[in-house]
């Protein structure tokens, strides 16, 4: 299929709420998955024959587990506080894509199935049956919400089209329409252990290559270890920190910190991916079993604890979701066998899981360690918050923790710092446009739409700041700016890690052989 | 007792019914629906207290809709807001007798019904003149703030202007039906239909769109406390499967622990 031609839309000065135009991302949607990833997920390879049937059985299954479906779907009110709040929508201008009019195309099937005046009065409350159109609009866009959880923050009654979005995937993935992207991934974080696939001795590999660089490059003897047994602390990191610019100068980053604290640390061969697309399609089964394989490798390591890189939908599962599914965390009670087993390991003094920016923040607070900020003066920085670090999760365990603790990070490695248009960041943030499963070239035409409310906020601090670098905790938002930086003119490479700035600006005082210290050495003695 | 009031003190207890047995119903389901994950949107709060006064902002103030749209909220909150006062000064119908001093303060709050109204016209203005929301809005959305508006202007006209209906008459009608002693309506057309509209909007409470009312307690982005890592959250039918390993991916997948 050839890639659609389409425009990229222009940044203004401010973000205008575009006119309707209907249809205009109509479609066939992502890529759909073959039985040979349906399958092994517990999912019919194919469209199945009774699909009405079982979608409608699946919808009341869900919205008897989940109090959100079922609280969300009667709530509504259209009351339209929501309609201009979605990326998708601002960049794209196709009314389905307002959070609203995205959900309803859930809610008017379950008016019609499972309400009384949807059932009797269908027109008077747009109820609507799960035709065949209807079944090609969830598909298609329910593929256009990256569940960035934005309209939610700005609903009155915090109704989260992310919920929606995510029970409709399910539905979608029950009778035998699975994103291809999402679930050949899957199936390979679920039995190799990460999205890319990486088996141990490549793994193995890829971080001895890593650490004879690093050496290289900064004169330190900085470890990268895997299935380190009775290590302090099991690092759980997306997996293209392993490979992919810039994340791989995230990872070395991390382990630049870890070095200068001196801890002992290690990765996991078996639980090498952070990632849990298993959020993104809705499965709680799904992300659950992708969560054992990190509490089976924080077993076997035997460490007391548990910490998760830059990654934002990872820390969303892993800060709100771990403890629920696998017991990675603390406070369970007494009785709780299957919790107990792993949190009788972990030491409580730390919070478990724990973000790697709030472990470099701690250190930074106990002056454990020192930079040269002058290294990133060549820059000036802004923060994009990534919307499931924002709006899903906590850090530091204050108020707002999220957004603070990552800008006091890069301040304390960076003279130069500037955030963008307040309400483009923080509980606010647009999100990059590649998130929730969208991360696939066959939707690039909305994931460029989408990105444009953040560009426009940054072509802002560009012109009016001199802006040159934009930082990210998040694997997926790192990867979406790489491609679509340039198509709104930016660099490319301006998209750095936060712990990239941490790795440029920290001291490493640790015992060092090389040239320039043993040139200083001799300086001082010929003096 | 005149067959027209014997007909509305039967729709009084009808709509009353299907009011209650209706709520009760939905308020039991979305009470015992689990929420298996931890979900509160940003700005989240880290303890129950800070929850407690997060909802008591988002249902007295409209926190997150004044963050999002003034517009919106301004007239919402005229009507919302209206509406309670006009609601709190409806109780002197039917408290039976002679009424506390109280409700001499509330003499005022008849202007209330003027905010109400207001705020209707506009949420009704913005539903028709403003695309995105006409584009969401079904003819149940229009029908739902004709229908108050008309109780609403209903009330004012009886209120404010020369067709005012017999209170005293009203009274022992609305106080009748709280102490079974039921008695005879007075049939101005204003108040007639004043009062059928009520009862509609009673009883189609529980099957409409006005089950916003119960759902903000109900909504996990607002009413749980931020602590996943503090505490583990696990719902009834999440233990149950973990306990009884009842996943089947183990064939496919391979076998957990």
């Amino acid at each position: 299929m050839a890639a659609k031609e389409f425009d990229i839309p222009k940044l203004p000065t401010y973000i205008e709420i575009p006119e309707l135009n209907p249809g205009v991302m109509e479609g066939e949607g992502p890529f759909k998955s073959s039985e040979e990833f349906q399958n092994p997920l517990g999912f019919p390879g194919e469209k199945v024959d009774n699909w009405q049937e079982v979608a409608i059985a699946k919808m009341g299954e869900l919205k008897s587990k989940y109090r959100s479906v079922q609280v969300f779907l009667d709530s509504c009110v259209k009351c339209g506080a929501c309609t201009d709040k979605c990326h998708y929508f601002l960049g794209s201008s196709d009314p389905k894509n307002m959070p609203v009019a995205r959900q309803d195309l859930f809610r008017s099937v379950y008016r019609r199935h499972f309400t009384f005046a949807g059932k009797y009065f269908p027109k008077l409350v747009g109820a609507k049956e799960l035709d065949d159109d209807m079944l090609d609009d969830w598909y298609n866009y329910f593929h256009q919400c990256s569940q960035c959880r934005r309209c939610s923050v700005f609903c009155p009654y915090g109704i989260d089209t992310a919920e929606i979005s995510m029970a409709a995937r399910e539905v979608l993935d029950a009778v035998g329409l699975g994103q291809k992207y999402c679930n050949q991934i899957l199936g390979k974080a679920l039995t190799v252990g990460n999205n890319l696939g990486l088996p141990e001795p490549a793994l193995k590999d890829t971080l001895l290559d890593l650490e004879e660089e690093v050496e290289e490059d900064f004169g330190a003897p900085v470890k990268y270890p895997l299935d380190v047994k009775g290590s302090e602390i099991l690092l759980i990191t997306p997996s293209a920190d392993f490979f992919a610019e810039p994340h791989i100068d995230g990872l070395i980053g991390y382990g630049k910190v870890f070095y200068q604290d001196g801890v002992s640390w290690t990765l996991s061969s078996y639980a090498s991916e952070g990632a849990n697309f298993g959020m993104f399609i809705g499965s709680y089964d799904i992300m659950r079993k992708a969560a054992l394989r990190i509490r089976k490798a924080a077993l076997d390591l035997e460490v007391s604890r548990v910490m998760v890189g830059e990654c934002g939908h990872a820390w969303r599962v892993a800060y709100s979701f771990w403890n629920t599914l696998s017991g990675v965390g603390a406070g369970a009670q007494s009785s709780d066998e299957h919790a107990m087993k792993l949190q009788k390991q972990l030491d409580h003094r730390y919070p478990q899981p724990q973000h790697i920016i709030e472990y470099t923040y701690d250190l930074i607070q106990r002056n454990k360690l020192e930079f040269d900020k002058s290294e990133n003066d060549d820059r000036t920085v802004t923060f994009h918050d990534s919307c499931n670090v924002a709006r899903a999760t906590n850090m530091g365990g204050i108020e707002g923790g999220q957004f603070i603790l990552p800008r006091e990070v890069i301040k304390a490695v960076c003279n130069n710092y500037v955030d963008m248009e307040r309400s483009t960041i923080k509980e606010s943030t647009f999100c990059c446009g590649g998130g929730g499963g969208l991360l696939t070239d066959d939707l690039m035409e909305i994931r460029v739409k989408g990105a444009m409310p953040r560009m426009q906020a940054l072509k802002e601090v560009e012109k009016n700041n001199g802006v040159d670098t934009l930082a990210a905790i998040c694997a997926i938002c790192k990867s979406q700016f790489t491609k679509v930086l340039p198509k709104f003119d930016f660099d490319p490479y301006m998209i750095v890690s936060v712990h990239q700035l941490v790795s440029n600006a920290i001291i490493l005082d640790k015992p060092q052989t090389d040239a320039t210290d043993a040139e200083q050495a001799q300086e001082a003695e010929t003096e | 007792m005149s067959t027209l009031s014997i007909i509305f003190t039967a729709l009084f207890y009808i709509s009353l019914f299907v009011f209650i047995v209706g709520m009760g119903k939905k308020i039991y389901q979305f009470w015992i629906t689990p929420a298996p994950l931890k979900i509160p949107t940003a700005p989240t709060q880290l303890t129950q207290t800070g929850v407690v006064f997060r909802m008591i902002r988002e249902v007295t103030l409209f926190e997150s809709l004044f963050r999002s749209n003034k517009w919106i909220w301004l007239f919402g909150f005229l009507f919302h807001f209206g509406l309670l006062l006009v609601l709190v000064r409806h109780l002197r119908y039917f408290i039976p007798g002679d009424l506390p001093e109280i409700f001499l303060l509330m003499q005022p709050f008849k202007y209330a019904a003027f905010a109400m109204v207001i705020g209707l016209a506009g949420l009704l203005a913005r539903r028709i003149f403003v695309p995105r929301i006409r584009y969401i809005s079904a003819p149940s959305d229009y029908l739902m703030l004709l229908m108050l508006i008309v109780i609403g202007v209903s009330g004012v006209i009886m209120t404010f202007t020369d067709n005012h209906t017999d209170v005293m008459a009203v009274k022992a009608f609305a106080s009748g039906l709280v102490t079974f002693d039921w008695a005879n309506l007075p049939t101005e057309i204003h108040f007639l239909v004043h009062l059928f509209l009520v009862f509609v909007l009673l009883a189609v409470f529980p099957i409409s769109k006005l089950l916003h009312v119960p759902g903000v307690f109900f909504s996990p982005t607002r009413n749980q406390v931020d602590d996943a890592r503090k505490k583990r959250h696990i719902s009834p039918w999440a233990l149950q499967q973990e306990k009884e390993h009842a996943v089947k991916l183990e064939q496919t997948l391979g076998k957990d622990e």
